[in-house]
Order: C-alpha cells, then structure tokens, then sequence
C-alpha cells in the first residue's frame, strides 16, 4: 500500500456506474501508486472493464470521486483523460489497419508542418521517426514503419499499442486483457515488455484473467466482485487460491 | 485454402496498376479502331483528349465528394439530385440578378447560392447519418427523394430553367490556352481534394472512420463532426458540379446529375476505393474518372446506341466491386 504521505498516482473512491437496470460499479475504491503495477481481476461481468471506462473517460461515474496525484479530476473525454497522461490499451488494441504505425501513434494528435512556408500539413516524417525511435526504445521489432498494420500479427500490433501509450509518456497505463488474444511466445515477450516499463518507473494498471501473467508482474491485486470491492491483496503475500476464491465469493470465506 | 498474405502496399499497387492498365488497354483499343476504320490516330488527337476529360469534368467532381464518403465507410446516393437542385437554385438566382446587376455580381450571388444548397442538404446528410445513425444508403436515399422534389418545385414543374451569363459561359465553352475552361475548374477541384484528404488531419480522419470508427473515437476523434463535414464536402462538391452544368448548358435542371451518380460511383470504385471503407485516393478516383469517361466517349466514337453507356458503367462498377471483395478473400 502507499504510504500516507505519498499521493497515489490515481484514486478512486466510491465509483458506481449503473447502465438501465444493471448496477454495473457500486462504490468501488481503487489505488494505482507510482510505479506500481496493480492488476485488477475478477469474474466476467464483475466491472472491471467499466472501471477502466471510466478512468479512460470513455463513461462518465454517476457517483464518486477520482483524484490523479492528488488532483480531483473528472474526465468528460478520452483526450481529457490521455491529456492528464493516462493512456489506455483496449483489449482490441483500438488501431487502425489502414494507417502506418507511426500515424497510429499520432491518431488524433497529428503533428503539422508547413509546405513552402504556410500551407498547413501532417508531418508524416516525424511521425514515422517517432515509430523507429519508440521501437528501439522498446526493444522490440517492428516492421517497416512505412507500412500500414494491414496484417500485422496480435504481438507486433500489441507492441505498437503500447508503443502508442509510451511514445506520449504515460505515467499511468492501463491495459485490458493485455495477453488474452495472444499465442505463447507472444504472451512472454509482451510479459517481458510490462516489465521494462515498470523499471522504467510507469504505473500500471493491467485487466487479466490469467493468473501466472498477473503473479508474474503485479505489486498488488485488486478483486472486484458483482461491481464491488473484494479484496486488495499483496502479490507477494497471497496465494492463486486466495484471489479466486475471492474473484468467486468475495471477503466471505 | 494457403495463400501468401500480402501487404496492403502491394495490394494498393495493384489495384492502382491494374486501373492504370485498364486505362492503357481501352485507348489502345480505341487507337486500334480508329486507325483500322478512321485511318487516323484517336490517342494524338487533342481534340479526342479534351473530349473525354470534358466528359469525366462534371462526374469527376461529384465523385471526389464521393470518394470522402466511400473512404469513411458511407455513400452518398443523393448527390445527383442534390446537384440538379443546386443547378436549378442558382439557375434561378441568375434570372433575377441577372437583370439588376451586372454579369459578375451576378454569377457570384449563383455560385454562393449552387455551393449553400450544395453543402445544406450534405449537412443534413451529415445530421441523419453521423447523429441520427441512420444507415448511409437510407439516410442519402432519403435526401436523394427530397432533393429531387424540391428541385422540380423550384423549377416550377419544368426540366429546365434557363438563365445566361457571359462569364459563366465562358467557363463552360470556352477556351484558355488551347484548352477548355471546365477542365480547368475539375483539375482545381481535384488538386484541393487530394490536399484535404493526404496533407489534412482531416483526411487523415477519413481513413481512421472507414477502417476503425471505434478507434478513432477513442483516440479522441471528434468522429460525429468530421462525418458531418464528409457529407458536407460532398454536398459542396455537388454544389461546384451543379455551377458547371449551369456554365455548360446555361440551364439549371432537376435531372441534371441523375445519370451521373452511377458514373461517379464507378469511377471512386474502379479508382481502388473499398465500398467497406477504410480505403480510397483521389487520384486513384481521377484514374477512375478517365477510364469510364474514355469508354463512354469511346462508345459514342465507334457508334453504339448511348444506352449501352450505362450498361457498361453497371458492369463496370459489379465487377470492381467483385474484385476489391475477391482482394479481401483470397489475396
């Protein structure tokens, strides 16, 4: 847990969201400190995509506060929430095929030039170097940059996505279901991936259902449960056992 | 069924060579008739040449504004009306301005009057599709119903309003440089297109609604607006095609574009644009825009009955369609 004294880099405190019928949040506390990695876990259905909705500012909370470093904030709009540095990875990765790498990089934040002096342009060269240089940064192979996703596999375009959060400095990312669509190898070096981020000092916040991924990076873990809180364990302290039974029946034992 | 995957750059060189070719193989055609019938060459000959690009002029601007929208995934099937409304608005206003002012003022107060109707009913497209939700075939055939009545009630129940203007004549018939006027007017339409769509976010927009709407909503794309202004544009363009049907024939008329949105649909096809979006240039819809004004000037030459014109037009456009489906597939 955070100290006292130190802001966590995102709060939320008594988030509920409810859709028609279905309470889908109800009061739900949540804690990402700096340069943690928190994995959020539970059933399907339990909330924790809308959790990740609202903190992405793609839904708005009908009760309850969020707080990044301290700051009470409320995000109207996933630029608002990107602008205040938290940038989401969606379980579809939310690319687009027909694009280059580097211009999926820069979707909706396009970087301009000027042709002979005042006629507006996209500056599809930085955009391109951007690509290079975050692959080298990541380590990780991309093929030419000139080359839309088009068939692109689910681990290069992962990589690109993440690419994508990192290339805007990030301070907290939050991936859903980060490995979900992958094969094995993939799954280990997107792993491997998280990994470097988090020496690099990003806070995280990963969505899984699987486990070994989830005991293999996370400080902590968080449980939700029919859209509450059920339970925030230390990762080093709790067992496989112990989180599903709470994924399954919450504090009750 | 194995097949190689291949990259969309090498899918786009192919669709783009493969109308280039098409291209060559129906002037050469052309060439090979006249030389064996006429005895004399088709492709040198500028009077040919300027033929064809005044034929492609009028439905090459109606398709640029379709490229937009075949780009974001949508269609505009109402643009021929919304064009023939605008011919007939602007014939209008050039009647009564036409004897209280001069030709110049005149000709302005029509254009501007084209252009508004033009971009009003592709801003209404724009409302129906981008707010309402309704289907982009519904919601254009609807305009294209509405457009239609509204332009015959504006031109009194007639086919035709007549009005003349000497400077707008000048841009339909005549000559500058050895060339005419309107080719002019298209080539200017197409050079800002292209700078819309490759150089603007904008364009660049365009691509990310027709390949991945949910994605660009969630990299912070303003998607509802930009697809107003998509079916803005083509509004716009059809407004500017409507000016030159005026300057061509000094009449407005109800029908004007009716024949021409199944032209201007097969040129943003046989361009290499998918009717799945996501994919499109405008100068693969310029290409486009050549090889069915060549056919069916070239069908006028070796006289056949025009009919057939449409009839090659409709092949046309299923077997484009055919291919960019059978790209999907198996390529």
């Amino acid at each position: 847990m955070n100290t006292p004294t130190e802001m966590p880099m995102i709060r939320l405190r008594g988030i509920s969201k409810r859709f028609g019928a279905v309470q889908a949040l109800q009061g739900v506390d949540l804690d990402v400190g700096r340069g943690e990695v928190v994995a959020l876990v539970g059933d399907n259905g339990a909330g924790k995509s809308t959790l990740v909705k609202i903190m992405s500012g793609v839904f708005a909370a009908d009760a309850g506060k969020m707080f990044i470093e301290g700051q009470a904030e409320v995000f109207a709009t996933p630029g608002a929430a990107r602008a205040a540095g938290i940038e989401t990875i969606y379980q579809d990765l939310a690319l687009v095929g027909n694009l280059t790498i580097g211009e999926n990089i820069y979707l909706g934040r396009e970087p301009m030039r000027r042709i002979m002096g005042f006629l507006p342009a996209l500056d599809r060269e930085k955009m391109h170097a951007a690509a290079r240089e975050v692959a080298a940064h990541l380590d990780i192979e991309i093929a030419d940059p000139l080359r839309p996703l088009g068939n692109m596999s689910g681990g290069q375009r992962q990589a690109v996505a993440i690419s994508r959060a990192i290339h805007w400095n990030a301070r907290l990312l939050i991936m859903d279901e980060p490995t979900a669509a992958l094969g094995v190898p993939e799954q280990r070096r997107v792993i491997a991936l998280i990994k470097q981020l988090k020496a690099k000092g990003v806070s995280i916040l990963i969505v899984s259902h699987n486990m070994t991924d989830v005991f293999e990076v996370a400080d902590r873990i968080v449980v939700l449960l029919r859209g509450e809180n059920a339970g925030d364990m230390i990762a080093s302290a709790t067992t496989h056992e112990e989180v599903v039974q709470r994924m399954v029946r919450g504090h009750r034992t | 069924m194995s097949v190689k995957p291949r990259s969309p750059l090498v899918l786009a060189l192919i669709g783009r060579f493969w109308s280039i070719a098409f291209l060559a193989l129906s002037l050469l055609s052309l060439e090979i008739w006249s030389q064996m019938m006429l005895e004399r060459t088709f492709v040198f000959s500028s009077y040919n040449i300027q033929a064809i690009l005044v034929l492609a002029s009028i439905p090459l601007i109606l398709a640029v504004g379709q490229t937009f929208v075949i780009i974001s995934g949508g269609i505009d099937l109402s643009t021929g009306y919304v064009m023939g409304l605008a011919s007939v608005a602007a014939a209008q206003v050039l009647r009564y301005a036409g004897t209280e002012m001069p030709a110049f003022p005149a000709l302005l107060l029509a254009a501007i009057a084209a252009v508004a109707v033009g971009a009003m009913a592709g801003r209404i497209n724009g409302f129906i599709v981008a707010t309402l939700g309704v289907p982009p075939f519904i919601g254009t055939l609807g305009m294209f119903g509405i457009a239609r009545g509204v332009a015959y009630l504006f031109a009194g129940g007639g086919s035709t309003v007549a009005a003349r203007n000497p400077i707008l004549e000048f841009v339909g018939n005549g000559v500058f440089l050895g060339v005419r006027v309107q080719i002019f007017v298209a080539v200017i339409v197409v050079v800002v297109a292209y700078y819309l769509l490759r150089h603007l976010k904008f364009g660049q927009y365009v691509y990310a609604i027709g390949a991945n709407r949910g994605a660009a909503d969630r990299a912070g794309i303003d998607t509802k607006r930009n697809i107003a202004l998509i079916y803005t544009l083509s509004g716009v363009c059809a407004g500017l095609a409507a000016i030159l049907y005026l300057a061509r024939f000094s009449a407005g008329a109800p029908q004007a574009g009716e024949p021409l949105l199944l032209d201007s649909i097969a040129m943003v096809v046989i361009g290499g644009a998918s009717l799945f979006g996501g994919s499109g240039t405008i100068v693969g819809t310029l290409i486009g825009a050549l090889i069915i004004a060549t056919i069916q000037f070239g069908l006028v030459v070796i006289n056949v009955e025009p009919f057939w014109q449409f009839i090659a037009v409709g092949l046309i456009i299923i077997v484009a369609v055919l291919i960019d489906q059978a790209r999907g597939k198996f390529l």
